[in-house]
């Protein structure tokens, strides 16, 4: 059953001129309870789709066409007050830096009982009593006596613990989180991963994963999107992505992981950076970068194809399964 | 069966009273170690106390026609020779007690500073957020008006709208009324001071990641500006506080002096120090100078902890 369904995104910024383009007409579904990791260099657009989804693109930024069907409605036709009951209530949002997005003048008691009260009529105390609740669910010790303490006394990955349980209190149906854990110690990554794994498996929650921690996807999620400059260029079941990429570009990210590489060698990269938005080459955006690349490449966007469990934009990719086809078909 | 009940250990921390808190809050080690910041508080403190205790403890009083003598007047003060002892600070030129007069003057100067302040803010507050949250065209808008308003002097524009209304309402129910005039004058005057402050720091928490958080939690943007985004904002509007009520102090002396101000039967420093103007050249300079030395003191007194409060509150100021 499909939650979260994406059709043909398209965001852009609004600079002085013309507009530059940030997302090309992405489209993906999210099931309900199904956990979907999004990857990607940085500037790939993981985070901009994740703002879009909840329509809160600041300006210059905006959503230019397609639509957002979250449990069949479109995010992006509907009134400010419509999408207010959404946010935090059906859909909530999980931020890199939990020393940041917890308000620093208010205590946790409050943060939580506000956003309880406004989006459900509850009493103070049962707001309160919720609030506990949900902080028991995230492991946090002597939540008592948290409650009314203030953000600056506790430490990140404790913030981080209470910041998912801000995003759990209304019981949302998906959960983007974004970069949950690029903030924190090594040693608490995995406890907050695992918790997030726990509470999104145990409450049947959605859950939209923007990192670029591959180690975390292959641990977490059950599908995968590949983003680059601003499209999805290669999603499927994560097993598959990981242990056999496609494209030219998910094959050069996996590469690149350290523990691919034998000790005492280089560690391999791929060559270049990523195109800027107002640089972007014709042609598929990653052809300056790809050692495969041909004239088609540099003339045509691929488009995304299915190949058995993943989908691909890859022009190489099509013809090396063009040509396995009639191999096999020769035979 | 035993019936106790297994309940969990809470641990409870007991977090300190709020007053202990405070005390070993960085704002009160500060305030401890700055002998200027004491020694300006104790001085604030005692003239507001005084002041206000006015009716309590001033000998005379100056708005009872009854106990003002027209014999009685231009007294001097005790340490000057013709002193009368009930006098200790001499009489005014309407043979009122100086010192009476003065603690009721201050007390009204007080009163106009404070609310004169209290409807800047207000102003300046409201515009300020709805400017930088808002922005755009808004912000465009507001913001012209504000340098508009700055490119008025405050004095001109105090002085051009008191004269009409006295003119307008006529000297009798001006004089009645003359407070209010004065607060709405003086706060309307001067709220672009607020509005930049606070508008320049709504710029910069509104791009903190709380904000997104708030607005991913679908809070209404008057929520946001008024419970995440105002709190966080106040150090600069404390600072700027205490500075604008001294401002407002001495505006409202400034406009009294003209007279524009208070009328002289109830007197503001400003009025009490204008009335005896007309005699410091004749002797009688204690009606024009105690006074003025009152109002000095006040002004002095509240800029010094404004300083002081700008010291703690900024932390990119500490000095080593």
């Amino acid at each position: 059953m499909t939650l979260l369904s994406v059709r043909d995104l398209t965001v852009k910024f609004g600079t002085r001129g013309t507009p530059v383009t940030a997302l090309h007409g992405i489209s993906f579904d999210v099931a309900r309870g199904e956990r979907v990791g999004v990857v990607g260099e940085s500037g790939a657009g993981k985070s901009i789709t994740g703002f879009a989804l909840m329509n809160l693109l600041s300006r210059p930024g905006y959503i230019d066409s397609g639509e957002i069907l979250f449990e069949g409605k479109d995010v992006t036709k509907m009134s400010d007050r419509e999408i207010r009951r959404l946010r935090g209530n059906r859909m909530a949002m999980i931020f890199q830096d939990p020393m940041v997005t917890l308000n620093p003048v208010l205590t946790i008691g409050q943060q939580m009982i506000e956003t309880l009260r406004a989006h459900r009529r509850l009493s103070y105390d049962d707001a309160r009593q919720i609030s506990l609740v949900k902080l028991k669910e995230v492991y946090i010790p002597s939540p008592e006596a948290r409650l009314d303490q203030y953000p600056h006394e506790l430490s990140g990955g404790m913030r981080q613990r209470i910041v998912i349980a801000i995003a759990l209190l209304l019981d949302p149906q998906l959960i983007i989180a974004d970069e949950p854990t690029t903030a924190l110690d090594v040693t608490i990554q995995a406890d907050i991963m695992e918790l997030l794994l726990e509470m999104c498996r145990s409450n049947m929650v959605g859950l939209m994963l923007i990192t670029h921690d591959l180690g975390v996807v292959s641990q977490v999620t059950e599908r995968t999107l590949v983003m680059y400059a601003g499209r999805i260029i290669e999603s499927g079941k994560t097993r598959a992505i990981i242990n056999d990429p496609q494209h030219p570009y998910t094959q050069g990210l996996i590469n690149a992981l350290p523990q691919q590489t034998p000790p005492g060698t280089r560690l391999r990269q791929i060559p270049g950076s990523m195109p800027t938005l107002s640089t972007m080459p014709p042609g598929c955006p990653f052809n300056p970068r790809c050692e495969l690349a041909t004239d088609v490449c540099r003339a045509r966007m691929p488009e995304i194809t299915q190949f058995g469990e993943v989908q691909v934009a890859c022009h190489e990719v099509k013809r090396l399964h063009a040509e396995l086809a009639e191999l096999e078909g020769a035979q | 069966m035993t019936d106790q009940t297994a309940e969990n250990p809470v641990i409870a921390i007991r977090r300190p009273s709020r007053l202990r808190e405070f005390w070993a809050s960085n704002i009160a080690y500060s305030f401890r170690r700055n002998p200027v910041a004491i020694v300006s508080m104790a001085i604030f403190l005692l003239i507001t106390g005084v002041a206000f205790c006015a009716p309590l403890i001033a000998p005379f009083d100056p708005y009872d026609p009854a106990q003002i003598d027209i014999l009685n007047s231009e007294y001097p003060p005790f340490w000057v020779y013709g002193a009368l002892p009930e006098f200790s600070l001499g009489t005014d030129d309407q043979g009122r007690d100086l010192l009476s007069t003065i603690l009721y003057g201050t007390r009204l100067s007080i009163i106009i500073g404070v609310c004169a302040v209290a409807v800047q803010a207000f102003l300046g507050i409201s515009i300020g957020l709805i400017s930088g949250y808002v922005g755009g065209r808004t912000d465009s808008v507001l913001m012209r008006l504000a340098d508009i308003q700055l490119s008025f002097s405050t004095l001109m524009v105090a002085i051009i709208f008191l004269a009409l209304t006295q003119a307008l309402f006529g000297s009798e129910i001006f004089s009645r009324y003359a407070v209010v005039f004065l607060i709405a004058v003086i706060g309307v005057a001067e709220w672009p001071q607020y509005a930049r402050t606070v508008r320049a720091t709504v710029l910069a928490e509104k791009k903190k990641e709380y904000v997104d958080s708030a607005r991913v939690l679908g809070f209404g943007p008057g929520r946001i500006m008024l419970r995440h985004i105002l709190p966080n904002s106040l150090s600069p509007i404390f600072v700027i506080s205490t500075v604008q009520v001294a401002n407002a102090i001495i505006s409202e002396a400034s406009l009294s002096f003209l007279g524009l101000g208070m009328p002289p039967s109830q007197p503001s420093l400003g009025s009490l120090i204008s009335s005896g103007f007309d005699y410091i050249l004749s002797g009688s300079w204690w009606i024009t100078v105690i006074p003025g030395a009152v109002l000095v003191t006040l002004v002095l007194v509240i800029n010094l902890l404004g300083d002081w409060t700008r010291d703690v509150l900024n932390p990119k100021l500490y000095k080593g």
